[in-house]
């Protein structure tokens, strides 16, 4: 019989697998460009809405949505990149924060008046609800495959960025942008491309989250401190970086829930400041 | 004899595998007017960000009138005097000519620290930023906005604010950069007329303006002094020539001698 | 060429700098127009007041020292306790209850400052809103001392200056909040006039070249923090006062995110932005209050997204582009 350690530590693994899909683009963008983009988890909110609209309303099997999820939040991120935020990349960072928080203010307002304020239904096929047994714990399924779909993604990830012609873009244009630029890299394009895929994982993580933690409009703003937390101490521009700070987070989170309720989020607050004091470019940033 | 203005003690900076500074050993006697030179990357800004603290050195000891600077941090060393400007202008674009200058004056003179008085309580700070902007022949422009100047006329400003704080050695980064042939003469006309208290050194490209403002001359090369030494001993100098001045010097130097050139 | 004479110029022209202007005068007469006009708003119009003070404050940190906080009103939120713990115990008298919120909360500004002046950029907002979050859920979980989810009860605020009694209708909250508001003011005006002043707009424009002119920014960044979080709790103070109750919301993201879009709205760096914005917003706010929350910030947030892309300095900056070009003309 394994002690109850095991299942919290589970759960919070679980739970920072989440925060990294919903986290990693952000830490890339914000390491590329610098600008600070606090929509980041309305993207994410809408690849929620997209899953429950065509589960719940199209018949749309779980599974067939979590594309769909995807593509949907890369696609509107880019419509908004293109016509909004890239005339703020040289702008101040009030003007930023300001602009990227209006964006989360209307994308809960939309939210809401197409499908009310309450949590949204989501009806899993039955094996994804039930759980394993095993030595005396008992592991939920979902939370197996989120560990599962999470990890597949982040090898993907860690293949494009040190394999592939794209990946040694994004690296460059990370560690020094007019270097990059000096050196013939379209950086403008490769953002525009990151931030595309960031966004779509950020969509996918909110499609996967429902069960976790529920759907609701103001989704984008409480879910937004989390993935700033883990960006800001994982480091700018790192994906190992936001995949350490969302595991630690994950956990210190599901572990202080399970020990110790009534401190609430006032330990991941404190563990928060306490490292950006240490380490005020994150963990493992570079910027 | 006293103690030079400012002296480097075996001062070395690498950024990794880069060698910016190695080595270098220097000594700037009070008021003399010196140029530091040398191909770009050769570590002229690196040396100056060494001085004045905004790079800190992997060896080395930096003496200001034989004072041990080597581990007080920027705005300290320019509450010692030691002062420098930026190649790149670095002003505060909003503020006018005369409230930017206004500004260093109160910081030197710590009534930036009060905000219980008026600015117009301290006519003396005011009165002497006007007389430094009439020495750089900005009084005209002294109400504009910054942003609004013209480019020459930045870089005077770029100078107002290091004479501001009242400074010993002035060390001015490519001081003309930018700034038209015509402009740039009156320029160091008004750099060459300042104060013999003050010790002066110039990172210049211009070979001529090098010759014409400056009696001493060092020669930095791939992180390294060169050679340091009067203005016809560094033209007259063959390494110096091979590495750097070229043509040019022998338009100066050799004249008469009818040599062929471009 | 008397140097009096020369310098009498510069001096004149910046002691013309400070001078009142007409429509500053216009403004400080017209807040008095609630007595005459709206008789039955004047809670409302103590509320403005209140929230134009707190606007002020952030601008001091915001518009004049150009720190962006996302978390301002965890000083609010400690003045408006530290008023209302003292009545609440059994010391309801208004002004040395705004004194008692004013040094409380400087001095919680005064600790934080340390940390906030050695940080930049993202590091710098996130911690922030670090704090921020801390002390609300601090107050949270405190709920011995805070009250928790139903706040304070059993504050009563004395008689001010031991005559005025706090009526239903308003009246006298209105009345002691516009004082203290104006009193507020004329201390931040003589501040951003002062050398001071100058060297917090310095910082702004240029940080890096600060200490290139031998100013010790940290020091200035804490003593502005110091301040700015002071007033924030006097305004915080003023509200337990006038309503006799204080709860969790004093301290809430929401409350931080209002204040910052009443500065943006008004126009950061111009003394006047936050009053004009808090004036703006709230009035807003009353008008629109059947309507839910989600759709109010749907509407801020459009707001927010057209200020940014076409009135980016709020909007007394775009009244004073309208005039230059009209002067231009």
């Amino acid at each position: 019989m394994l002690p109850p350690v095991f299942g919290v530590l589970f759960d919070g693994l679980a739970y920072g697998m989440l925060l990294f899909l919903l986290s990693v683009g952000q830490s890339v963008t914000l390491g590329m460009m610098n600008f600070i983009n606090l929509a980041h988890c309305s993207f994410a909110m809408l690849g929620g809405y997209v899953t429950v609209g065509l589960m719940n309303r199209y018949g749309f099997s779980f599974f067939a949505t979590l594309p769909c999820a995807f593509v949907v939040a890369a696609f509107v991120s880019i419509g908004f990149e293109r016509t909004l935020f890239r005339r703020l990349y040289r702008a101040s960072e009030l003007d930023q924060v300001l602009l990227t928080v209006g964006i989360v203010f209307i994308s809960i307002g939309v939210a809401a008046y197409f499908f009310g304020t309450d949590q949204q239904p989501l009806l899993l096929p039955a094996y994804l609800r039930d759980s394993l047994t095993f030595l005396g714990t008992r592991f939920a399924v979902y939370r197996l495959f989120l560990l599962g779909i999470a990890l597949v993604i982040t090898i993907v990830l860690v293949l494009v960025l040190e394999y592939t012609r794209f990946g040694a873009r994004v690296r460059a244009a990370v560690d020094n942008e007019r270097m990059a630029r000096g050196l013939g890299i379209n950086v403008d394009r490769t953002f525009a491309i990151t931030f595309a895929l960031g966004s779509g994982l950020a969509g996918l993580g909110g499609a996967l989250a429902i069960e976790i933690v529920g759907l609701d409009p103001y989704f984008a703003l409480t879910y937004l401190v989390y993935v700033l937390i883990v960006v800001s101490v994982g480091g700018l521009g790192s994906i190992s970086g936001s995949f350490l700070a969302a595991i630690v987070l994950g956990i210190s989170d599901i572990a202080g829930k399970y020990y110790v309720p009534q401190v609430g989020a006032f330990l991941i607050y404190l563990v928060m400041i306490t490292l950006l004091m240490w380490r005020p470019l994150g963990l493992l940033g570079r910027r | 004899m006293s103690a030079p203005a400012l002296a480097a003690r075996g001062l070395a900076k690498s950024f990794g595998s880069l060698v910016a500074a190695s080595d270098i050993d220097i000594e700037l006697p009070q008021g003399v007017r010196y140029a530091l030179i040398g191909p770009n990357g050769a570590g002229k800004t690196t040396l100056i960000n060494l001085m004045t603290g905004m790079l800190r050195p992997d060896a080395g000891r930096i003496l200001l009138d034989d004072a041990d600077i080597t581990a007080l941090p920027p705005d300290q060393r320019v509450r010692r005097g030691l002062v420098r400007t930026y190649q790149i202008n670095s002003l505060f674009p909003h503020l006018t000519a005369l409230e930017s200058v206004t500004l260093a004056v109160c910081e030197r003179s710590r009534a930036a620290q009060t905000w219980w008085r008026e600015l117009s309580a301290y006519p003396r700070e005011i009165e002497e930023a006007y007389e430094i902007l009439c020495t750089l022949k900005l009084e005209s422009v002294c109400y504009r906005l910054t942003r609004e100047l013209a480019y020459g006329q930045q870089r005077l400003l770029e100078i107002a604010l290091a004479l501001a704080t009242q400074p010993k050695v002035l060390l001015l980064d490519e001081p003309a950069a930018g700034v038209p042939r015509e402009e740039s003469t009156e320029l160091f006309a008004a750099i060459a007329g300042l104060s013999r208290d003050i010790t002066v050194l110039f990172i210049e490209h211009d070979v001529e303006l090098v010759f014409r403002f400056a009696s001493r001359i060092i020669v930095m090369v791939g992180g390294r002094v060169l050679v340091e030494g009067t203005a016809p001993e560094i033209a007259a100098d063959p390494r110096v020539r091979a590495v750097y001045l070229g043509k040019t010097v022998n338009k100066i130097a050799a004249p008469a001698a009818g040599l062929p050139h471009e | 060429m008397a140097l009096a004479e020369k310098a009498s110029s510069p001096l004149f022209y910046l002691r013309a700098q400070t001078q009142w202007r007409p429509v500053e005068i216009a403004f400080w007469l017209a807040v008095l127009l609630p007595y005459a006009l709206f008789p039955n708003y004047l809670s409302l119009a103590s509320q403005i007041a209140i929230a134009g003070m707190f606007a002020l404050s952030l601008d001091l940190i915001l518009g004049y020292a150009g720190i962006v906080s996302l978390g301002h009103a965890a000083f609010f939120g400690v003045g408006a306790y530290t008023a209302g713990l003292l009545s609440k115990h059994g010391w309801g008298e208004p002004v040395s209850g705004l004194v008692a919120a004013a040094i409380v909360a400087g001095l919680v500004g005064y600790a934080t400052s340390f940390v906030i002046c050695r940080f930049r950029h993202l590091a710098l907002i996130m911690l922030t809103l670090g704090f921020g979050l801390l002390l609300a859920e601090l107050a949270n979980s405190l709920g011995w001392l805070t009250g928790g989810m139903d706040g304070l009860q059993g504050i009563h605020t004395w008689k001010l200056l031991g005559y005025f009694h706090f009526d239903l209708y308003g009246y006298t909250a209105f009345g002691y909040a516009l004082a203290v508001l104006f009193v507020v003011f004329l201390f931040a005006r003589r501040l951003i006039h002062s050398p001071f002043g100058l060297s917090l707009r310095g910082i702004r424009e240029n940080f890096v070249r600060m200490p290139a002119i031998g100013a010790p920014s940290r020091s200035h960044i804490r003593t502005i923090y110091t301040i700015a979080a002071a007033i924030a709790g006097i305004a915080g103070a003023l509200l337990t006062e006038t309503t006799q109750t204080v709860s969790l919301d004093s301290l809430d993201l929401s409350r931080s995110a209002d204040v910052l879009v009443m500065l943006v709205l008004g126009g950061a760096g111009r003394l006047y932005g936050g009053l004009v914005g808090a004036v703006i917003y709230m009035v807003a706010r009353d008008q629109f209050s059947g309507i839910a929350p989600q759709y109010w910030y749907f509407w801020i947030g459009l707001l927010l997204v057209a200020v940014v892309i076409l009135l980016p300095n709020g909007i007394l900056g775009g009244l004073a582009k309208l005039a230059l070009r009209g002067s231009r003309s």
